[in-house]
Order: structure tokens, then sequence, then C-alpha cells
């Protein structure tokens, strides 16, 4: 620790910090463009600037930039010396000469960090005469506007989407006053992070396109808390909306989870809420000409649902809530888990590892600690975008310390320690079906069949000292890489290890945990990621259930007269042959969904079920960490919540389980009595009873407007807002106006801090945790000396079957996942459904790129479009799993020419 | 009078290997490589008090002795031969007339630091010294002074020729290497300095040609001869240069702390017939003006400094009487706001704003706010405020002129024209 003066007043603080970011810690307000908690400091902006003096006696003092300097005892420094404010003052009045004041349409206008800035330092008169230079734009693709007269080339857009993220299509370009941002030409930004380039950039040259189409200003949104659905890493988003309709997804800041980014599936993936195949009403096959109040509907379904007769199929995609209630109306034994047994397997895997083993399974920022990393079949950028953030972080770990070493320079001299670095990477090991985006900085990739990585992560794990048998038939290619990944694990302090549902493959998971939990007995700090599919596929397998397999059974035989789907489409989960059979013998299909799908098709039933946005519910990521979601705004006419929708049918066919059961902390509660595992679950968030000086927590800002005129085209009178008596939080502007606690946060808003950069104000130091910690519950940690179960079977090489594909799962951030691909920007970055093949096994089946080569899968014939990557290994076929048009599941799977 | 550097060098000629051998050139190598350890050469040139003279002044053999002598990987020497301070061109001479002279020298900065790898990064306008480095460099590799064990010795060092693009940045160490490696001309944060994570983040040893063309001659001679070549306690020759409207411009080299008055008068023969001094910058655009009452200032490191500017390059350009010095400004400024890198913002944007107040004085649409902004300016501009030395170099002539000319940028203002009826489109 450090005392520091800071005008005339002591502070004791950690020494080596930055000043800059000390001081905004402290909580004193001193303005800032170039550095970022997450990117460090550069030095380039110099707004930052304050007086240091030498010592008591120093009455002069020098201006330094607080950034660039370290914290030492006994510094002092003043803030509000007249020539420290004069010059930061004449700082903006300087980035003001060229910016175009167009604030009253721009997109930042009223939450821009420049307009902050501007009023803090004071500057108001223009003394500058001369003309402004002016920029033309670029078209960046469906996420990002451009307009670059706003720019005030701070420099954190290269440094965020190069150094950070690893892009390669945002560069700085010219010199002095007429430096440019942007693509060497115009086109689509690659990256899969471009959408956060909007939060920072410290004024509006990249602003959100799809904010744009429909665009409100940011203070006239009503927000909430909310967890992305894209993926299962869980990460906190903030949600807004006006008119019924979903404007806006931003980064929630939580310094466990996502810090202070998001991926662009999960920032952009959000226009199906308010998608035109949106599921409104409730529909019933047979009355289709009539509308159906709910009441009607539960009461035509109160003679349908005869126990033991009815089943209930659950979602990886709904809340823990709604899969609960719907397992407890049905009761445990008819309630299925609506996953493909390939998913299924492959969650409850997952979970046995987690649960069973040793070793701990870390938080995104914990990921990005490791000192060495090994990827057992995932292609993280597609699969799970923001782990990806973290490993490159990881990766720079090993030579960042030596930079540091050498120069004796701290991590935040951002561009110090990368010059230092170079561009040098810690071990990193990538064993995957095709190439990855990551491949780029690794120390060594290899490409083969999933069996065969496998084998690989059997053999490093033997080399560890599992008790495991010795790999047989390994070439010498692939023993001489075990022997590299297992030397560089070993030599590492904190190695991390990740696996998952990838390449569709158990094995890899499980040599994962081999691997982890040998080098746990070696005296590491080892960390296992299992990435999952879906926002809640560990809390649906906590939740525990049967195979949808059986439940086929079950039908087919006769047994079940009524089927409930959950949030589902039964399409994505059963082949559709299957699928079809399973529909025909059925009598009655419920289907609370979101979307008219294949299954809605099908269904005698629809209620219309709210989307995230329009319930609250609780997800468990990858990690097993238990998040609430809050409603953002009430759904639209019959819309509402899938638990409550299973709730009024349990109440209308007087359910004894159900019995009780009204609001949200009800059905959290009884979740948290129904097993231990989810212990504590309803503590995630304070109840909705919580109330601050008597008051909710307003998801409106307070300079929320319109809200008497709104629906004056409707009725004069403003109609009563929604009450919200499931949570401690308002759909008004009314309530409390200080800070929330940490899960209950919809917005960041700081006096004097209008932009997003007033996350510094709620957080206990700068880039560290919110101030009553970050939210969130993990559910399971690892056994203490525990035993490791180690797993012991290893498969055979991979051998091409003549006359036949193995066809392994491919994915892709934009068009994998079921609902994300119903907003117009994400299903413009798709790719079209096409099938990957090594060119010889394309030669031997006589197609070329783009032709059509027709396969059968479990006797169905399909056909693809043909593209070519020598990499792949042959005999194996890559398809591009869940996207539209791509009709088999249940991949990895034979096909036969 | 001795003029080490120069006294070989024929007009118009540029010395081969066989020329510079025979006048004593690669002695000083052979002589280091036999009796010196690289550690005596560093105290050798620091005891000398050999100060850069690429325009900062700093100890050489101080620089040279930050480098780390046990570390793993490759070490580098570049050449600063960037030459393009305005109205500078004393590099040139020393580059097309001895190249030898440079490439002994860099390959004896080369074994004191122990590095491996030298560049010449050369101004791109400096096509004949290109032609001629080139020629001068094969010809050292055919002779062993480059590339592997060199005169049989366990010492190897590849030397290159590398041309800018003609950025001013580069003239500025850390940008220079940033260009280097292929990546923008900007400066870089210090610390950490190149001498320990420089050129690709290894240490590296940037140093001007003028400088490196004296270390054969230090290490030949000694440190006692350096030293007694000098006036002044700063130690050595300089190379002087004048330009403006005198009677004969060039560059010579002279024992240090000569004085302006000297300069002008003995060798530079004066101002042209019809007109008179008002004033010089005495080391390059980026130095304060001084007067006619400072040309008795002997032209060292100090003395210039307490006159209140500075040596820098040691080139002077003179400012007459029937030049106007807002435009003389302007034209400076136009060169610096155009040569700022942008990245930070004082320099990027202030630059530009006092250059188009200076063009609006020029046009006569100036006003007396403008004045109070140019002010602003040379005090906001200063060192600590920008990131690099850039822009505080570039209000040194600005703020001087505003001190000394001040009538004239009020004469700009009240007759709304420029009084030496300049039109500056």
């Amino acid at each position: 620790m450090a005392i520091i003066h800071i005008d005339g007043k002591s502070y004791e603080v950690k020494e080596g910090k930055n000043l800059l970011e000390t001081c905004l810690s402290l909580g004193l307000d001193l303005p800032y463009f170039c550095w970022h908690p997450a990117l460090g400091s550069v030095g380039a902006c110099r707004q930052c600037a304050v007086k240091s003096f030498k010592d008591e006696k120093d009455t002069k003092g020098k201006l330094i930039m607080s950034c660039m300097e370290p914290v030492k005892d006994q510094l002092r420094i003043s803030v509000s010396d007249k020539e420290a404010a004069a010059f930061r003052e004449q700082v903006i009045g300087w980035l003001m000469t060229n910016h175009p004041h167009d604030c009253a349409v721009c997109d930042e206008g009223g939450s821009c960090h420049l307009q902050d800035m501007t009023v803090m330092t004071g500057h108001s008169y223009r003394n500058y005469h001369f003309s402004k230079r002016t920029y033309k734009n670029q078209y960046l693709g469906p996420f990002l506007n451009h307009e670059m007269n706003r720019c005030i080339q701070c420099y954190r857009c290269v440094r965020f989407y190069k150094d950070f993220a690893g892009g390669k299509d945002l560069d700085v370009f010219a010199a002095h006053n007429h430096v440019y941002f942007g693509r060497y030409k115009e086109g689509t930004l690659e990256s899969e992070f471009s959408g956060n380039l909007a939060e920072v950039c410290p004024t509006g040259v990249f602003t959100d396109k799809t904010l744009k189409q429909h665009y409100t200003r940011k203070w006239d949104m009503t927000y909430a808390p909310s967890i992305c659905q894209g993926c299962g890493l869980g990460c906190n988003i903030i949600a807004g909306e006006r008119y019924g309709s979903l404007r806006q997804i931003s980064s929630r800041y939580n310094g466990a989870v996502n810090g202070y980014f998001l991926c662009d599936r999960g920032r952009y993936g959000y226009e199906f809420v308010n998608s035109e195949r949106r599921i409104r009403e409730v529909a019933i096959r047979g009355l289709m000409d009539h509308a159906i109040d709910p009441g009607a509907a539960l009461q035509y379904l109160q003679d349908k649902l005869p126990p033991g007769r009815t089943i209930g199929i659950g979602s990886p995609r709904a809340s823990l809530e709604s899969n609960f209630v719907l397992q407890q109306l049905v009761g445990d034994d008819n309630f299925y888990l609506g996953m493909s047994d390939a998913e299924h397997d492959l969650a409850t895997l997952a979970l046995k590892i987690l649960k069973n083993g040793p070793v701990r399974t870390p938080s995104m920022q914990e990921a990005a600690t490791a000192d060495a990393v090994l990827i057992l079949g995932e292609d993280l950028l597609n699969t799970a975008p923001m782990m990806a953030l973290s490993v490159r972080q990881a990766v720079r770990k090993q030579p960042l310390q030596d930079a540091m070493n050498t120069t004796h320079v701290p991590a935040w001299q951002d561009a110090a320690v990368r010059e230092a670095m170079q561009d040098k990477h810690g071990p990193f090991y990538i064993l995957h079906i095709q190439p990855t985006g990551l491949d780029e900085i690794a120390t060594r990739t290899y490409h083969t069949a999933p069996d065969n990585i496998t084998r690989i992560g059997f053999a490093v794990s033997q080399l560890l000292g599992a008790p495991v048998a010795a790999v047989k038939d390994l070439s010498e290619e692939e023993q001489q890489l075990a022997q590299a990944i297992a030397d560089a694990l070993l030599a590492a302090e904190r190695p991390l290890i990740i696996a998952g549902y990838g390449c569709g493959c158990e094995g890899t998971m499980r040599e994962a945990a081999n691997i982890s939990w040998a080098l746990q007995q070696k005296g590491k700090a080892a960390m296992l990621v299992l990435t999952t599919p879906e926002c809640n596929s560990l809390g649906l397998e906590m939740l525990g259930s049967h195979r949808l397999e059986t439940a086929v059974t079950a039908v087919l035989d006769g047994d079940i007269d009524t089927v409930i789907i959950l949030e589902n489409d039964l399409y994505r989960r059963l082949d559709r042959h299957i699928a079809d059979q399973f529909f025909q013998h059925c009598k009655e299909v419920v289907l609370l969904d979101h979307l008219y799908n294949a299954t809605a098709e099908k269904a005698t039933v629809l209620l219309p079920a709210g989307t995230f946005a329009e319930s609250d519910g609780t997800l468990v990521n990858n990690e097993g960490r238990a998040q609430r979601f809050f409603q953002v705004f009430a759904g639209s006419g019959v819309v509402q919540e899938s638990w409550r929708w299973l709730l009024q049918l349990g109440a209308a066919t007087n359910n004894a389980r159900l019995k009780n059961l009204v609001y949200l902390d009800d059905v959290t509660q009884a979740l948290a009595q129904s097993s231990a595992i989810f212990a504590g679950i309803d503590q995630l968030t304070p109840p909705a009873d919580f109330r601050i000086a008597g008051q909710k927590i307003p998801r409106e800002p307070h300079r929320y407007s319109g809200r008497t005129a709104m629906l004056a085209n409707v009725n004069v009178s403003e109609p009563k807002p929604p009450e919200d008596a499931d949570t401690a939080m308002s759909f008004t502007m009314e309530g409390y106006r200080g800070e929330p606690p940490s899960s209950m946060i919809p917005f960041f808003w700081w006096p004097g801090w209008n932009s997003v950069q007033s996350i510094n104000k709620y957080q206990t130091e700068v880039g560290s945790s919110l101030h009553d910690g970050d939210s969130g519950k993990r559910l399971i940690e690892p056994k203490a000396n525990g035993q490791a179960p180690y797993f012991s079977y290893s498969p055979d090489n991979f051998v091409p079957l003549a006359g036949h594909l193995m066809l392994v799962p491919l994915y892709h951030i934009f068009g994998s996942e079921e609902l994300s691909v119903h907003t117009p920007a994400v299903a413009e970055r798709m790719p079209a459904p096409y099938i990957l093949l090594n060119p010889e096994d394309a030669q031997r089946y006589q197609v070329v790129e783009s032709h059509q080569l027709q396969l059968s899968v479990n006797g169905h014939p399909y056909t693809f479009t043909v593209k070519t990557d020598a990499r792949l290994h042959k005999g194996m076929a890559g398809l591009p799993v869940g996207l539209p048009g791509i009709e088999v599941v249940g991949v990895p799977v034979l096909g036969k020419l | 009078m001795e003029a080490p550097l120069t006294s070989d060098i024929q007009p118009g000629l540029s010395l081969d290997l066989r020329a510079y051998e025979a006048l004593g050139g690669y002695q000083a190598l052979r002589k280091a490589l036999q009796q010196m350890a690289p550690q005596e050469v560093t105290a050798l040139i620091k005891e000398s008090n050999l100060r850069g003279r690429g325009g900062a002044g700093f100890s050489t053999g101080m620089k040279w002795s930050f480098v780390p002598m046990n570390v793993k990987g490759p070490k580098y020497l570049v050449a600063n031969a960037d030459e393009m301070e305005p109205g500078t061109f004393k590099d040139r001479w020393l580059l097309e007339g001895n190249p030898h002279q440079l490439i002994e020298g860099m390959i004896l900065t080369a074994y004191a630091i122990q590095a491996t790898t030298s560049f010449i990064f050369l101004r791109w306008a400096y096509k004949e010294a290109a032609q001629v480095i080139r020629k001068a460099l094969s010809e050292a590799y055919a002779a062993g002074y480059l590339g592997n064990n060199i005169l049989g010795k366990d010492f190897s060092l590849e030397m290159h020729l590398h041309t800018g693009v003609g950025r001013y940045m580069c003239g500025e160490e850390t940008a220079l290497l940033n260009s280097l490696e292929g990546k923008r001309a900007v400066p870089r944060a210090k610390p950490p300095f190149p001498q320990i994570s420089g050129l690709f983040g290894h240490p590296t040893i940037v140093n001007n040609v003028e400088t490196l063309c004296f270390i054969p001659h230090i290490v030949n001679k000694g440190a006692a001869w350096f030293q007694s070549l000098s006036r002044t306690g700063d130690g050595g020759t300089k190379i002087y240069g004048v330009s403006g409207r005198v009677n004969k411009p060039g560059a010579w080299e002279l024992p240090m702390g000569v004085t302006m008055r000297e300069l002008l008068e003995d060798y530079a023969g004066g101002m042209q017939n019809g007109y008179r001094f008002r004033g010089a910058l005495p080391g390059g655009a980026s130095t304060d003006f001084l007067t006619a009452d400072h040309l008795d200032t002997p032209m060292d490191f100090t003395a210039v400094a307490a006159a209140g500017s500075r040596l820098g390059t040691g080139t002077m350009v003179v400012l007459d009487d029937q030049t106007c010095p807002v435009g003389f400004v302007h034209n400076l400024e136009h060169f610096f706001a155009q040569e700022s890198c942008g990245f930070c913002t004082p320099c990027r944007e202030g630059l530009p704003w006092t250059e188009k107040i200076l063009y609006a004085l020029e046009q006569g649409h100036g006003t007396e706010e403008d004045l109070v902004q140019l002010e602003m300016h040379t005090h906001l501009l200063g060192p600590g405020n920008t990131f690099c030395a850039l822009a505080p170099g570039a209000m040194e002539p600005l703020q001087s002129a505003l001190k000394y000319f001040r009538e004239d940028f009020e004469q700009h203002v009240h007759e709304k024209k420029c009084p030496y009826g300049n039109h500056t489109h």
C-alpha cells in the first residue's frame, strides 16, 4: 500500500496501479478517453492531466498524464490545480475543433462519454473559427454504423479490435489530423466481437446499427438486467425496450463472467423477440377461427392432462423455473429433457465431471488468468465466443510476465508491454476437426477426427501420470505432440483445459477431465472448462430426467395422450421422420414457445410464451453459475412466462405439487428445496418484497420521457403501468434512484456519467467486482481432496468406412443457434448451408465445390452443397449443425453414399 | 584546425573502401577488436563526453551503458539517418562523402553493445546517399568488415540499409523503431527505453549519423584528443550549417563552441547585400529564435540553452529583415502540422490550429484573439504535455517569434494584411 496526497488530502491506495485508475477508484472525477479499464493506458488523448509536485515545498509542479503515472508512496498531486484544469479543458477544445457537434442527431447523444467529459472539464466556448475536416464513412456490415466525422482519435477502437480481440480488418490509416479508423475498404467487419466497438467508442463513430433500425434515445428505454441466451456462457446483458419492442442489448458488467464485453451473437441476436413469427395468441387446432382467451384454453386443457398419460418435454433454452414447474406438473417420471440424445449424453457427462471431479471449472475471468491452454475438439469462436476472448488474454500471460520482468513496466502500460512481447504467445495447443480462428495464436494445432483427438488427449493424460493404460498405435507425430503438450502443461502453474460439445464427442470431454485431474495431482492449479450449447443446458441437466428417445418410445407405444412441450422445437432434437411419427401418435400437443416453428405446426394447443425479455427466471451457465434474468417488459396481450402458464395449468388441473405456487419467488423457493444442488438458488437476488428506502428499483432512467404521451393515441388518460409482483423492480421511472444490488442493475448511470463509462462508479475498484460482489451463484464446487474418477476408455484410431462419411458437427456463431437467426442482422451473416469434404473424398465421390452431394442418413436421403478443405480428415464430412437448411440432427452420425 | 569527420571528404566524390583504408580507415575497428573489450569501448566514449548530435545532446557513452550485456536474444544498432529537420543537411554530407566512416563507427558501436544486427535508417529523399551506402556495404561485406567473424574475431554483425517513406516523425528514435518494424511511425511510451526494449522488443541503440562517425576517431585518438578539439566543455567538433539570405550558405566542421557571429560572418560570409540579420533558429526548425543580441553565444549545448534556445542539429536558419516572420513561422508550422503522427491530441489538433491562425494572419484575417490562441498553444504544447517532443519543438520558433517579433504579428492584425506583401497561397 502507498499513501498519496491529492489536493491536500491523503489516501491509502494500492501501489503500482496507474494514477488515473486510482483516482477513479477513489471516486474522484477525472476525465479520460484513451484509457479503458480492460485495455490499459497508452497516453494518447492527454485528457487525464493532473499536476504533480515533487514534495511539500514544490509549489510549481508539472503536468503529468495520470494514466501513465504509476502510483508510488508519497505521490503528491492536484486534480483541481488551475493549470491542470485549463489543460484538460483545452484538450476538449482541441478535440472539438473537428467534432461535428451533431449530438442532436447522434445515436449516442445523452449517453456519450465525450459529452460527459466536455461538461466535466467545463469547456463551453468555441475559440476555433476555421473549417472542420470531414471524412467519408464506410459500410461495415449489418452490425455497426460508421460516422468518422465524430471521431476524436482516442485509438480505443483499434486497440480493442486488434490488440484485445485479435481482429484483422479494422485499422488506423493516414496521419496528423487526418487519422482514419476503418477498414482498408468497405465491407463487413469480420471479428466476432465487433459490436463492442459501439461501447468502447467514447462517442458516436461506431454505433449499434440494429438499434438504429428502431432507434430510441437511451434514456427512453425500459431496461432490465438479463442473461444472454446465445450460448452456454451466461454473459450478463442489459436489454432495453420501448413501445413493446426490444431495442438493444448491451453488455452488463460482471467481473466474474463477461467483464466489459459481449460477442456479436449475444449483442445482436435479440430481434427474434420482435419477430413477426412470434406466437402472440392462444390457439387451439380446430378452433383456429376463434379468438381463444387464456381462460378458455386452460379450461379446454383441464381434462386433457390425464396423470400418467401426459408427459412434459423441457428445454435447455428455457429457465430453470419453467422446466421445474413443467416437471412438477407432469411428475418426475413423465418429464423428459428436451435435448437430442447426443446432447443429453454430453450434458450428463459434463455435469458428472464437474460434480465428481476435483478440478475447478473457472469463470471466464479466471480462465483469462491461465498460463497454458489446451483445447480438445472445440471451435470456441463459434461455440462459446467470449471464452475465446478469455483464452486470448490467457495466452498473453507468459510473454506478458517476461516483458514486465525485462522492462520493469507494469502490465497496464499497454503499448509498451505489447511492444516488448511482440507476437510471442504462451503455450497454447488446439486439437480440432478443422482450423479455428484461434489457430493463429496457438503454439501448435492439429486437425484430425474426434476419436483421434480423444486418443491424443488420452496419451497426454497418461504422460501426466493419470492411472490409465497407454494408447495403442499412436503415430509417431501424435506421440510427439502428446509429449509436447504434456511438457507445456507441466511447465505451467495454472493450466487450462477446454473441451465441450464442439465435436459432439464424449471422449474429448473425458480426456480433458483426465488431463486436468492429472495436472492437479501434480500440484498444478489446473482449470477445466466444458462448454455447453444452450443458455440453460447445465441447469436442465441438473434438474435431471429421462432421455428424449424414451419419450418417443412411450408415445409410439401408445402409452401417452398428451405431450406438453416447453420452448422447444423437437425438429432440432429428433430426426424429422421420427418427430413426424411422434406427433402422429400424440392426441394433444401443447406447445409453449415464442416463434412459429416446425413443432408449432404440429401443436394442437399453442400457448404464447414470453421470451427472456418478457420473463423472469434463472439460468445455469457452463460454469455451474446460476444467474437471474429479469423481465424487461410485460408481454403484450396474453403473452406470459412459461412457468406462469404451467402454474395456471397446474391450478386448472388441481395439481397438488404446484399448490401454493403463484409468484416467481414461490417457484424458486420450491426449486431450492427440491434438491441439494439448487440450495440457495432463491438467494440469487433480493426477493420481490425487497425495498430500498421503501422503494422498488426502477427499470426506467429518471430521464425517461414521453410517458404521458406514448399511448395518447389510444387513450388520453395515461394507463396504469404494469405492476411487477414477481420482483423488486418496477416498470416505471419511479423508485430508488441510488445504486441497486449488483444482481439488479438495470442500467449504469451516475451523475455526470451518462455513458456506459459510469460502470466505474459501481465497482469496488475500477475493473474489479461490483460493489456488493459480482452476481450469480456457483452451484458446483470441485470435490475437495476427492479422488479423481479417471476415465479409462480410449477409442480406436479413426478409419474411414468405405462408401460412408462420418458426419461431424461444425458450428457457426451466426447460424447454429436457434433463435438468433431470426434477427435480420444475424441472418445476413449466416453462411449458406453446405457440407465440408476433404478434396480427396470429393474426388472419390465425383463432386466438386458447389456441386450437390446426396447422402443417406438413418435411411433417409439428404442433399448438400459441397465445400472442400484439405485440412478435414479423410472419411469425415463437416456439417454446419443447426444452420437453417441443414435438417440432419444427432451429428456425429454416419452418412451413406 | 582539425576536422576529423570531413577533412577527407572531397566535394562531389564519395570515398570508396580502398580510399578510406588508405586514409587509415578501419584501423580503429582493428584496434578495438584486437585490444579492447566491448565495455572498454563504451568507457572510452563515456570519457570522451561525446554528446548525441541528433539534437538532444545526450551522452553517447551513457546511452550505450544502459544496454544490458547479459541478455538472451538479439541486440540491435540503428543509425538514425532520417535527416528531415528543415534547414539541416549535415548528415547528408557525411553519408554521401564518406560512407565507410559511418559503417566503421557502427561496427564499433555494435561491438561495444554486442549487437549482431544493425540498420541504417535513411531518409527516403537521400537517393544518392542510398546508392553510395549500398555500394559501401557490399564493399565492407566483401572485405570481411561485416558478416560473420569480423576480422577473424568472435564478433559478427549484419548491416542493412532501410530507406524510410519520408516522415519527419521517424527522426524520433522510437517512432523510427516502429517504422522499421513495419508499424505506424508513432512514438513509444518511455520507459521502457530502447536500450531495454527497442527494435522488435530487444535492446537497441539508436544514434545519429554524425555521432556514429566520431566513434572511429575517438577509438583511434582517445578521449583527451576528442575533448581538445572543442572550445568548450562539450567535446569534439560539430558540423554547423547556415542557410538563409547569407552570402555563402553551407556546412562546416568546426570546434564545438564557435559563436553564432563567427558562423554567420566568418563562414557564411555575412548577410547578402541589402538584407539585415533579424534572427536565427540556431539548431534547425524546432529551436527558438535567437536575435542579434545573442550573436556572441558559443554554439554548444550549454550556452545556446542558456541563451533560451537549443543547439539542436547546429544548423542555423537565418531570418532577414525582408522576410515576414509570420510567414516564416507559418511555413514551419505547416510542416510540423503535416508531420504530426496524429497520436496525441494536443499535437494532432493544436498544430493545424496554429498553422491556420498564422495563415489567416498572413491573409489579413487575423484578430487579436488569434494572438491569444497562439500564445495559449505555445504554453500548452510544452514538453510533457504532448506524447513526444515534436509539438514542443514546433512551438519553439513560434513562441520566440511571438516574443521577439511581436510587432510584426500585431501589424498583420491592425493592417489586415501582411506588411511584407506575402500571399501564401
